[in-house]
């Protein structure tokens, strides 16, 4: 046969038949149907498909999702796809996760999925509150955050949620903004490709509870001059006209004009350089990064994990259960 | 009769049916493979046996003090025997703090092995004694044997390479040979073991092996005892092949065999706690038997990893103890929601909190059967002993795949760190329960249910089969729902399927008559102690029966019936009285009498053949 027959899957493939009920405007709308064309554009297998989630707004994303999808408890997603993954390495297993969820209460497990580098991608929704229990500040909101659980103001230092994948030494890390479908796709398309665990960062617009926050970098209005993109093999410039650029120094990361600035190679870049870069926007006047930060190969957990076991079977044959009871000293009575 | 080719072998041999040893000493003086050697050596040899070791949680606590004595009991016999022994023949004391520590246990007249070279001025101060125990009348009324054992192990190992320091770690070797003499025991097992153990370090080998002959020999030559004593093999057991066996390692294997029966790889997501550890390490060690083994970040991450793994198709699995088991709690609630199969096994330890952990306890029933929010109802399964683990553990992993629920598997620091043989079983006899997924979408509705209550297992990867499943309440479609009537008959399923598990259990046999005035009702570890009071009470003419549970929730068909014809029923446990709560519950037509002890330790033989000669005297 010269001509297999394949149906191409949609976009509505995707969709599943729940109502979603995310509040009318919120960012989670966007994420979600970039998600499903990009599943159908990329020739995703629904049944192949595993959406993991937590607790919160955002994890209510895989009832929409015409996939397989576990719904599981907060925080713990990571460790839950840790073990869909191991049983199933065929699998290709998203994690949909918030701020609170991945940040505060699953920290934990966020760090460690990063450091086993389980071949997985995650989305961690980050709209700097919490929105399901109505509008306590979070672990990405910014020092002085009022809400209802800090009346004068939350006196703790916020995560910066890049840094954090970084320092636990994770092999993709990106960041991406709700609005932009285009720059999401294409992130989504880098991570799904990665081997190994894909951070995303996506800054996510909760209109009830912290409406517009990002506006100060993400509006159309600012958004060229106050975010800088990170595309593999292109200078890292920024700037309505493209004519500001950054560049690493001994000290560093620099502004310079666009002939000095260094072209970005997150595959060779090391992790302090990445890191300089996370910090940029500490500098509320200077640009927020957005795109890919780190992507790099390492040993992957479950690959390895299956190997082991692959590899003690073929070294010692398949074990049988009597000649598991029957080992050791035995003796013989009667 | 064992013949014994020493030079001057002429010392009287007294044949005896049963001995109880103890090994006592500094937990860094390696008293538990001392004990763990006795016990392997005696079981090749034929005997019956049980063992208790009892040892501080701390690996090092500072040495010579009270805090750091670790200790092995075991009784070896020519007989069926069902326990380690109330109070030991023979105590083995390493160092002072050893002896003080132990001495009350040591039954009236008994003998003392004592290391005299181990009780100088400094020694005293650590173990807080002012005077020498030695000297001072502490021991009148035992047979004392002193032996510089300190001395003795460097002076066998004077041509050894090894620094005096590692000459003197011996020690227990030598120990181990001069109670194999005294025991008439054969050397061959502890030195194929010290081959096998320190393959790397043929020094090691071979100075341990000396340390081991020396003690042996010195127990001739010196004349220390007035004799030897032999205890003949037990001709008691049934016909069969035995291995001595450890609790947890029974565990292990019937994971193995379960996952194995049920068609599944069994994934293992675990995270180290006392004295449940063992099994995750076993289980690491059966890869080429298509074990998964993770050691996750934390007991919540390991509970969730082996629920992840039953969500992709395999047999999801957890080992913790208590503190753990409190902290899986939520994720046990999420697997009983969305209806997955998981074995949680809980090798219980004394708490609350920390607690002791190395000493036992059963006192997490109540958190096995109850202790989830939520209407929350899971199947408690408990081992009694290393010999019937294997099975159970087996038994849990069935019915979590046949009624897709998880199953809570309990046992203790008893069962995990005790010994005896361990008649094997044919694996043949075992019926198969292999799990069939669905894969066929016709009118397929993901909380339908089969004759059992339980709802039909898909795997992701199968097409056309999408579903999306969480903690959320659902209704049949499993589509999350709120709604009232939806909740109540969804709780009812959960409850029901639960319950129906009592179907597919043994009613438990009654060991005496099946009327009278008392019943003894057991479960978990204290099977072996009940089984010596209530032999020891007939012994003494009291009628009394004896029933023990290893499925406690939901309880077997027909107790009602059984506890009916009896005056009384009175329940040992090692607990404030948990399981007589459960009774209470259920049954409170029957006159239930708790009898507990919380001391870290098991009951006593005597103690419960008093308590029910106190009872029926009324």
């Amino acid at each position: 046969m010269t001509d297999t027959a394949t149906t191409t899957l949609t976009k509505k493939d995707f969709v599943s038949d729940q109502e979603v009920r995310w509040c009318p405007g919120c960012g989670d709308y966007a994420i979600l149907a970039a998600m499903q064309k990009y599943m159908a554009d990329s020739g995703a297998d629904p049944a192949n498909t595993v959406f993991v989630s937590g607790i919160g707004c955002s994890s209510r994303f895989p009832y929409y999702m015409n996939t397989y999808g576990f719904h599981t408890i907060h925080g713990r997603a990571p460790a839950v796809a840790t073990g869909v993954k191991v049983a199933n390495p065929d699998l290709s297993v998203w994690i949909v996760t918030g701020d609170g969820d991945a940040l505060s209460i699953g920290g934990n497990h966020l760090a460690h999925i990063l450091r086993r580098n389980l071949n997985v991608n995650i989305l961690l929704f980050n709209n700097e509150i919490y929105g399901l229990t109505k509008g306590q500040y979070s672990p990405t909101s910014p020092v002085g955050t009022k809400k209802k659980s800090t009346p004068l103001g939350s006196v703790d230092r916020p995560f910066n949620p890049i840094a954090f994948a970084l320092g636990c030494n994770a092999t993709f890390v990106a960041r991406s903004v709700d609005t932009d479908a285009k720059h999401l796709t294409r992130i989504f398309a880098a991570a799904d490709a990665h081997q190994g665990t894909s951070f995303i960062e996506i800054l996510q617009n909760c209109v009830i509870f912290n409406k517009d926050f990002y506006n100060k970098v993400v509006d159309r209005s600012v958004r060229a001059d106050m975010t800088v993109d990170l595309v593999p093999g292109e200078k890292i410039v920024y700037g309505a006209d493209k004519d500001k650029g950054l560049r690493f120094t001994a000290s560093g990361l620099d502004t310079c004009g666009v002939d000095d600035a260094e072209v970005w190679d997150p595959s060779t870049a090391t992790v302090s350089q990445a890191f300089a870069i996370s910090q940029l926007d500490t500098d509320p006047d200077t640009p927020k990064p957005l795109g890919i930060f780190r992507a790099v190969d390492a040993q992957i957990y479950d690959e390895s994990v299956r190997e082991q076991v692959e590899e003690a079977v073929s070294a010692k044959g398949e074990g049988k259960i009597e000649d598991l009871v029957y080992s050791g000293d035995c003796w013989t009575v009667g | 009769m064992t013949k014994i080719e020493t030079p001057g072998a002429d010392l009287p041999l007294q044949q005896l049916e049963r001995v109880v040893i103890r090994f006592a000493g500094d937990s860094g003086d390696g008293m538990q493979i001392t004990g763990n050697q006795f016990t392997q050596t005696s079981a090749l040899f034929g005997n019956d046996l049980a063992t208790l070791p009892d040892f501080p949680a701390e690996i090092r606590a500072p040495a010579g003090t009270r805090p750091g004595v670790s200790g092995f009991q075991l009784q070896f016999s020519s007989k069926d025997i069902h326990t380690p022994g109330d109070a030991p023949d023979i105590l083995v004391a390493m160092n002072p703090a050893a002896l003080v520590v132990n001495l009350g246990d040591l039954k009236a007249g008994g003998t003392v092995v004592v290391n005299t070279g181990a009780f100088k001025t400094n020694d005293l101060k650590k173990a807080k004694l002012d005077k020498n125990p030695l000297e001072d009348g502490t021991l009148d009324g035992y047979r004392v044997i002193p032996v510089d054992i300190n001395a003795r192990v460097l002076d066998a190992l004077v041509d050894s390479p090894l620094k005096t320091k590692e000459k003197s770690r011996c020690k227990n070797f030598y120990t181990l040979g001069l109670m194999y003499w005294l025991y008439s025991r054969p050397l061959e097992p502890t030195i194929t073991w010290l081959h096998e153990k320190f393959k790397k370090r043929p020094e090691l080998v071979e100075a341990n092996v000396i340390a081991l002959k020396a003690g042996f020999n010195a127990g001739d030559i010196r004349e220390l005892f007035q004799g030897q004593y032999e205890v003949p093999k037990t001709d008691e057991l049934p016909a069969g092949t035995y291995r001595n066996m450890m609790g947890n390692d029974a565990i292990a294997m019937g994971l193995v065999a379960g996952a194995k029966m049920a068609g599944l790889t069994p994934v293992l997501g675990s995270y180290p706690i006392t004295p449940a550890s063992t099994i995750l390490e076993s289980l690491a060690s059966y890869k080429h038997f298509g074990v998964v083994t993770m050691q996750m970040e934390d007991e919540i991450a390991a509970i969730c990893a082996a629920i992840g793994a039953s969500f992709s198709g395999s047999l999801g699995i957890t080992s913790t103890s208590g503190p753990g088991m409190a902290l899986k709690t939520e994720a046990m609630g999420l697997a009983i929601s969305a209806e997955y199969p998981l074995v949680i096994i809980n090798i219980q330890r004394a708490g609350p909190s920390t607690g002791m952990p190395t000493k036992v306890e059963q006192s997490d029933l109540l958190q096995a059967v109850f202790g989830r929010n939520g209407d929350a109802p899971v199947p408690v399964i408990s081992c009694s002993r290393p010999s019937d683990a294997f099975q159970l553990t087996i038994d849990a992993c069935r019915i979590a795949v046949q009624y897709m629920t998880p199953v809570i598997l309990l046992s203790d620091n008893f069962i995990a760190n005790g010994a005896e043989p361990w008649c094997l079983p044919d694996i043949e006899s075992f019926k198969p329960f292999p799990v069939v997924f669905k894969t066929d979408p016709e009118g397929h509705q993901t909380f339908a249910r089969n004759e059992k209550g339980a709802r039909a297992w898909v795997k992701p990867g199968t097409p056309k089969m999408e579903f999306r499943i969480g903690g959320l309440e659902k209704d049949v479609e499993g589509n999350v729902s709120y709604d009232a009537d939806n909740h109540q008959a969804m709780t009812n399923h959960r409850h029901n399927k639960v319950a129906a598990v009592a179907e597919s259990i043994p009613t438990p046999e009654l060991d005496g008559p099946d009327s009278g005035d008392l019943l003894i009702l057991g479960w978990g570890s204290t099977v072996g102690i009940l089984t010596q009071a209530v032999e020891t009470a007939r012994e003494d003419g009291v009628s009394v029966s004896r029933m023990h549970l290893t499925h406690i929730w939901p309880f077997p068909k027909g107790l009602d019936e059984i506890f009916s014809k009896f005056k009384a029923i009175m329940v040992p446990e090692m607990n404030m009285g948990q399981l007589t709560r459960i009774l209470r519950g259920e049954m409170p037509q029957h006159n239930f009498i708790p009898f507990t002890k919380v001391t870290g330790q098991p009951f006593l033989t005597t103690e419960v053949v008093a308590k029910i000669k106190n009872v029926l005297e009324g």
